[in-house]
């Protein structure tokens, strides 16, 4: 019987002695299910406990309480790491092996043909785009090389389940383009993929649902898709003409206090996140005689539930 | 077995690529070298200074060796950070460790073996014949590098790499006195003092046992069946050393 969670994450703790006998909490009470085929975009600050989840997920660490389960086996036996890919932060190599020789390396701890792996490493070098670096020494890569290889060891094996801690970074424009590339890819070929980040926009560009931790704490789990139903949407109205003085040319302007107005040039771009206030200022528009260039409905950015997600928490804490 | 071999290989092909290898081999040959001068310089039989010097030579620098690359076995891959990598595959952390010393250990074998070549061509020089009964000598020496490498990696387990350094030189110098250090307390009448140098002679390996290059140099009478009660006790000093090894590093976090 197949489990259609990939991952599950039951009541995990994870403390640290801080010194003098003390332990701070890193991890607190983490309930997570992570849905087979999907990306799954980790978000949260930096030292919010991201990396600390990976590594209680690797076996690195060990948890003071709480269990993982890979599609329904225990992640403590060291067996099941055999259905995934990881991809720490800032990956580092051996940097006196070749970037053939530390595939081949990293596949012979599979349970792995030498045909196999032959050509498992090939396809690899090829996917992230280093066949032309095979012979070359590790200490002789750039950054954005080092986490190309990275990214092919993670999938060495073809592994149900990736993790990526924080892929993106250190990587230029191209190099995220093809990273997100790549992640498309292997959702289109029925891996799971979770991957954590602080940037943003690259949670938002490829992933089905995100998730939001701060202080160890996960505080929301967003839908990408779900966003338009529920009241995250903001309506944006752009218009051109003179300048448009919202509390006199608008005669409902009194009403309209909720309403962002930004002037550039000679337009105008108001934006609420009413609905109706939005189709009411269209039509005050249209009679003043304003020339309409744009109105529709702009998904709130993740950036703002984020935010306020972690914004509200810090609060409450401090 | 095929992942311990692969670990093996690889930390065997790490150390060979690494130039400490090469700076302590060389400074190796220079020692032996040394003894031809010293030997031609003394009164006496040359040959059995060269021999002496030689057999020190292999001893000192194969020690220096293990605790150099031992030392460095879970901190260094931590401090690098190439171990989260590793241990995120289906590996379980004790192949891990034993993979690492069987490389060290092929590594160290190399070391040794390239030594006493070096040191029976000169000896060759000297009488035309194969000293093979350096062998007596070499061989026990070879397990007691093995010895210090797991308390290295002991160390290495829970210790900076300074402090496990700092430890292991310790055990290695305390190791060949722990008989002298209790024929002088038994001579003393400080019961205390006679405790404590029980306690550290019946814990801390004895290395004197298998030191028998004195003996060989000086073609004392050294039986089979004596070395290999010797090499018994080696090796089952290192079996306890690494099965605590692993027993720490199996439950020790790794960040």
């Amino acid at each position: 019987m197949t489990d259609p969670t990939a991952v599950k994450i039951q009541n995990l703790h994870k403390s640290f002695f801080n010194g003098w006998g003390r332990r701070s909490a890193v991890i607190k009470n983490l309930n997570l299910e992570i849905l087979d085929n999907e990306i799954f975009g980790y978000l949260g600050a930096n030292g919010a406990g991201k990396t600390t989840t990976f590594k209680l997920m690797l076996g690195l660490i060990f948890p003071d309480k709480g269990e993982i389960f890979f599609k329904g086996k225990p992640a403590s036996d060291y067996r099941n790491r055999s259905l995934l890919g990881y991809l720490p932060e800032n990956p580092y190599f051996y940097t006196y092996l070749t970037a053939g020789e530390s595939l081949d390396f990293y596949a012979s701890l599979f349970d792995m043909k030498r045909s196999e792996k032959t050509r498992r490493v090939g396809e690899m070098l090829e996917l992230v785009g280093l066949d032309h670096a095979e012979d070359l020494q590790l200490r002789k890569f750039s950054r954005g090389m080092l986490q190309r290889l990275g990214i092919a060891q993670a999938l060495i094996n073809d592994p149900k389940l990736l993790i990526l801690d924080e892929p993106m970074s250190g990587l230029d424009p191209m190099g995220r383009k093809d990273m997100r590339d790549i992640i498309l890819r292997c959702r289109d070929q029925g891996k799971t993929v979770i991957f954590s980040s602080h940037i943003i926009s690259d949670v938002e560009m490829i992933c089905d649902r995100a998730g939001i931790l701060s202080k160890g704490e996960l505080q929301q789990i967003i839908e990408m898709d779900k966003r338009l139903d529920n009241n995250d949407s903001i309506w944006e109205i752009v218009c051109q003409g003179k300048p448009l003085n919202l509390s006199t040319d608008l005669s409902t302007a009194g009403e309209f206090s909720g309403v962002k107005h930004q002037v550039a040039g000679n337009r105008n771009i108001l934006s609420t996140d009413n609905k109706a206030f939005a189709l009411r200022m269209m039509d005050e528009i249209k009679h003043q005689g304003f020339d309409l260039i744009s109105f529709g409905s702009r998904r709130k950015s993740i950036e703002e539930i984020y935010l306020k997600s972690v914004g509200t928490k810090g609060k409450n804490h401090g | 077995m095929g992942k311990i071999t692969a670990i093996a290989l690889n930390t065997f092909r790490e150390s060979i690529r690494d130039r400490i290898f090469y700076s302590l081999l060389f400074f190796a040959v220079v020692l032996i070298l040394f003894s031809m001068v010293l030997g031609n310089l003394t009164i006496g039989d040359p040959l059995k200074i060269v021999k002496d010097f030689g057999l020190g030579s292999i001893s000192i620098v194969g020690t220096l060796i293990a605790i150099f690359v031992g030392i460095g076995m879970i901190y260094k891959e931590m401090e690098k950070r190439t171990i989260f990598v590793i241990l995120s595959k289906p590996l379980a952390r004790w192949q891990f460790f034993i993979g690492k010393y069987c490389g060290l250990s092929l590594t160290i074998l190399v070391e040794v073996v390239v030594m006493s070549i070096l040191l029976f061509v000169l000896c060759f020089l000297y009488v035309p014949e194969i000293p093979w009964t350096l062998l007596y000598a070499i061989i026990p020496i070879f397990f007691e590098i093995l010895l210090i490498l797991a308390i290295a990696f002991l160390f290495s387990t829970f210790s900076t790499s300074f402090l496990s350094g700092m430890f292991t030189l310790s055990i290695f110098i305390i190791g060949h006195f722990t008989g002298d250090l209790k024929a002088i307390a038994q001579a003393t009448e400080d019961a205390l003092f006679q405790k404590v140098s029980n306690v550290i002679y019946y814990v801390l390996p004895n290395l004197e046992y298998l030191n028998f290059k004195t003996r060989v140099v000086h073609h004392l009478n050294i039986t089979i069946s004596e070395v290999m009660l010797s090499l018994t006790y080696g090796i089952l000093y290192t079996v306890v050393v690494l099965l605590v090894g692993i027993f720490i590093f199996q439950r020790r976090d790794i960040t």
